[in-house]
């Protein structure tokens, strides 16, 4: 894995304007995301994580700077900057097999043979382990495992940044656990550059190899980077008393809790 | 792959579980029991509005039956015309034919103004409910034409067309078209951001987007539109066709009338009535197989 600045968010503002009025909702963003580097942002709600992060999928325009990815300007979003949807936003009318086609069709249909992209979507439906409900509809599947598709389905785009937008969000404890795990086992195994949402700090320093701290909005900015040295493969049973752990972990619960508290909190 | 972590909600007892939960369940019912509940289901959809329906027919025996009454009653209605209700498809020359031929030649009519409609109005409605500036121009103007009622059109028309038979089908069309319009332009609004977005990453051009998403997406409030409109296409048929002339069923209750044959003319009612409940049931029955699965988000 080379360490050349592969994604560069250079002096990034956003602000929405309505009529008159005009909201600063990020300013000066600056930071470099290496390649296969696997990158949380963390923040309290409303300090623009989400608005960064459709700024790198291209989905929002910034104001000021750019997105650079290998040095060329990111403004339209594309299946190089593939997206997990926190609510995993699968097509209700196709099937899971159909859901990841979609996507695998549209982006290899000039490279790959039919044959090619049926295995394709196998193989990411294997990656998933959801290979067994290929023929069922989003609706007759849990939500832990409609996540799944939905992680096949940016996979299987062959990304080169996977953005994950709060991607266990909406899920119960234990299935949270295991898909974080399922997502360290396929970042292990593929190297994918990583950029996720979040606002568990466990989730944050476990997965991470970088901890990105927001500070609260408006005009919200970074206000630390930490990095998580720790070895992988990570164990979450192990890691409980790991003292590099528990300080990264005391370190951002430092940062959201004592120094940039939630605005409601904070009055 | 082999980690069992990983497996995580996997629902590997579930599978097998439904069918064995099910099979023995069919199996262990004797047929008749299963006979009999079947009957008692349809029974109870069926009864309660034959008791009401012969009740009415009760109420207007008794209404009409005094000599001289308005109205022919109920035992008159089938003295008169009982080569009509029980066969729909004689043929006893070119205009003495079963009521049956009438409806089919109207259907027909109805299916070309119908179908054109359904084509042209998904297609406006997706340009409307994607683009802010067609729908400020277009939306106001559509509200306007949408109250003209059918049979106002149908003038205009035959001056355009100089044939009835266009001019019906155009009448059909003008008729079910706004509906349709307004409800695939709502469905289209309402298109979650979510499914624009995948979109979006994926790079779908308009066409994959309109066949892939917008269709889908919208298909409960395109069939909505559609099953109005085809209400009101029936409606229109009717009147157009009173006017018109030809085979229809509208002809014949205007044919009926001019020779006083109330009878006819009662019979040719249900006959309306039915085929339009039976239209309306089955764009309803088309639009839950299609968007099956779609409301169940």
């Amino acid at each position: 894995m080379s360490k050349r600045p592969y994604l560069k968010f250079d002096q990034i503002g956003k602000s929405f304007t309505r009529g008159a009025a005009s909201t600063e909702v990020l300013r000066d963003i600056n930071l470099t995301i290496d390649e296969g580097q696997y990158v949380s942002i963390i923040g309290h709600s409303g300090c623009g994580k989400s608005t960064l992060l459709n700024i790198v999928a291209g989905l929002t325009p910034v104001t000021t700077g750019a997105v650079l990815l290998e040095d060329k300007e990111v403004n339209s979003p594309g299946p190089e900057r593939a997206v997990v949807f926190q609510n995993h936003s699968l097509l209700p009318w196709l099937t899971v097999y159909e859901n990841v086609s979609l996507a695998v069709n549209k982006v290899f249909s000039g490279s790959k043979s039919r044959s090619e992209r049926h295995d394709w979507i196998m193989h990411n439906l294997q990656l998933v382990h959801m290979v067994h409900a290929k023929d069922k509809r989003p609706a007759e599947i849990s939500g832990g495992m409609k996540q799944r598709v939905g992680i096949a389905r940016a996979l299987a785009m062959e990304p080169k940044i996977l953005l994950l937008d709060e991607p266990f969000g909406a899920l119960d404890a234990l299935t949270r656990a295991h898909l974080q795990d399922s997502v360290m086992d396929i970042h292990m195994k593929l190297g994918n550059t990583m950029i996720m949402i979040t606002h568990d700090v466990d989730e944050a320093v476990l997965l991470s190899d970088r901890v990105v701290m927001m500070t609260n909005g408006p005009a919200a900015t970074i206000g630390e980077v930490l990095d998580v040295k720790l070895s992988r493969p990570r164990r979450r049973l192990e890691l409980v008393n790991n003292r590099t752990y528990t300080d990264a972990r005391a370190a951002v619960l430092e940062f959201l809790y004592a120094r940039h508290k939630a605005p409601s909190i904070a009055a | 792959m082999s980690l069992p972590l990983l497996s995580g909600d996997a629902p590997a007892p579930a599978a097998p579980r439904s069918p064995a939960a099910v099979i023995p369940l069919r199996s262990g019912k004797p047929m008749s029991q299963v006979l009999r509940s079947k009957a008692l289901t349809i029974a109870g959809a069926v009864v309660p509005p034959l008791i009401v329906v012969i009740l009415l027919l009760l109420v207007w025996e008794l209404a009409f039956s005094r000599p001289g009454a308005s109205l022919p009653t109920p035992i008159q209605v089938w003295r008169d015309a009982k080569d009509l209700i029980i066969d729909p498809f004689f043929i006893n020359g070119s205009q003495d034919i079963g009521l049956g031929w009438r409806v089919l030649t109207s259907l027909q009519r109805v299916a070309f103004g119908f179908g054109l409609a359904a084509v042209v109005g998904v297609l406006v409605g997706a340009i409307i409910g994607q683009s802010v500036w067609a729908m400020r121009g277009l939306d106001p103007v559509f509200q306007v034409l949408r109250t003209v009622p059918p049979l106002a059109w149908l003038p205009i028309s035959l001056a355009a067309f100089r044939d009835s038979s266009p001019s019906a089908i155009f009448v059909i069309f003008i008729t079910s078209i706004w509906p349709i319009i307004i409800n695939t332009a709502v469905g289209v609004r309402n298109i979650p951001q979510d499914y624009r977005n995948i979109a979006a990453v994926l790079r779908l051009n308009s066409l994959e987007f309109f066949w892939r998403i917008m269709v889908p997406s919208a298909a409960p409030y395109i069939f909505t539109g559609l099953r109005i409109g085809i209400g009101l296409s029936w409606l229109a048929i009717v009147a157009a066709e009173m006017l018109t002339g030809g085979v229809g069923i509208g002809f014949f209750i205007w044919d009926a009338w001019n020779s006083s044959r109330l009878s006819d003319i009662i019979v040719a009612l249900v006959y309306i009535g039915v085929v339009g409940f039976l239209l309306d049931r089955l764009v309803a029955a088309i639009g839950s197989f299609v968007t099956r699965g779609v409301s169940a988000t």
